[in-house]
């Protein structure tokens, strides 16, 4: 699917990087912890994440990662959108639980 | 040999500036048209180590030396130091803070993963004097 269905499905807002939503992605993972990420993500596009700090876009960007969502409504200071902005990385922000985002995506096609 | 030689100092009391030099290494690799792949064992095994410094050592300075087939990233810092190495390299152990947690970190797996996604690791560190890493990433 492209981030703009990511966007539809999680009924999420565009913090930034709104010229890269026809991206196709294919893969996501779900995270709080990001030595995890580092240690077990392969080549999944989408991190979906409960945390705000500027180390969430860092881990993205060192795993090539394409978008980030923040769940539970939760969205970040102006300095971590404009990190993402720099590494070109789409930013969404969706009311939805890390649970139930991410049972949304995987229903939908999205692998893990 | 001919090498490309890069250094950084490493912040240790902004937690938010930690993965500087390991993005700046990334992009240096990839300008030098280095596989997508071993660009990113470099960048997940350094920047775990950069934040090491960060979060266990006050910072310190990582010297890079990059060669045709591969990279040799020294993590130097003046920390407390490791007491005993062995137990440090052990998956999900850590003596990280529960704010360090907070922040996503801490869940003990950074040594693990710099060994995981290097050739060749080497950890040295004296307690009370500070602690070198040195990782050999092979393109
Ligand atoms: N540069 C360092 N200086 C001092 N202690 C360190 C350093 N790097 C790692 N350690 C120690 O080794 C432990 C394990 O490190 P690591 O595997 O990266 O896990 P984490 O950083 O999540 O705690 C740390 O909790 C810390 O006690
Ligand atoms: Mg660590």
């Amino acid at each position: 699917m492209t981030i703009r269905e990511v966007v539809k499905l999680l009924d999420a807002e565009i913090l930034c990087g709104e010229d890269r939503l026809d991206t196709e992605i294919h893969t996501a993972c779900g995270s709080d912890m990001m030595s995890d990420v580092l240690a077990y993500v392969k080549d999944q596009s989408v991190l979906l994440t409960g945390l705000l700090n500027p180390q969430v876009v860092r881990t993205a960007e060192m795993m090539d990662m394409l978008c980030i969502v923040f769940v539970r409504g939760k969205k970040p200071d102006a300095a971590v959108i404009e990190l993402a902005k720099e590494k070109g990385i789409v930013l969404l922000s969706t009311d939805k639980r890390l649970f139930v985002a991410c049972g949304i995506l995987y229903t939908n096609g999205l692998g893990g | 040999m001919e090498c490309i030689r890069l250094a950084y100092d490493v912040d240790g009391e902004n937690f938010s500036s930690a993965g500087n030099a390991s993005e700046s290494v990334k992009r240096t690799l990839k300008q030098l048209g280095v596989s997508p792949a071993s660009v990113r064992r470099v960048a997940i095994a350094m920047y775990e180590g950069e934040i090491n410094m960060v979060i266990h050592a006050h910072g310190g300075r990582a010297e890079v030396e990059i060669y045709p087939d591969y990279i040799d990233i020294y993590l130097k810092d003046h920390g407390p130091g490791i007491a005993d190495i062995d137990l440090a390299m052990k998956a999900g152990w850590s003596t990280a803070s529960e704010n360090i947690r907070s922040l996503g970190f801490g869940a003990g797996m950074g040594l693990p993963n710099m060994k995981n996604y290097s050739d060749e690791m080497k950890v040295d560190s004296t307690v009370g004097v500070g602690t070198t890493v040195f990782l050999r990433v092979r393109f």
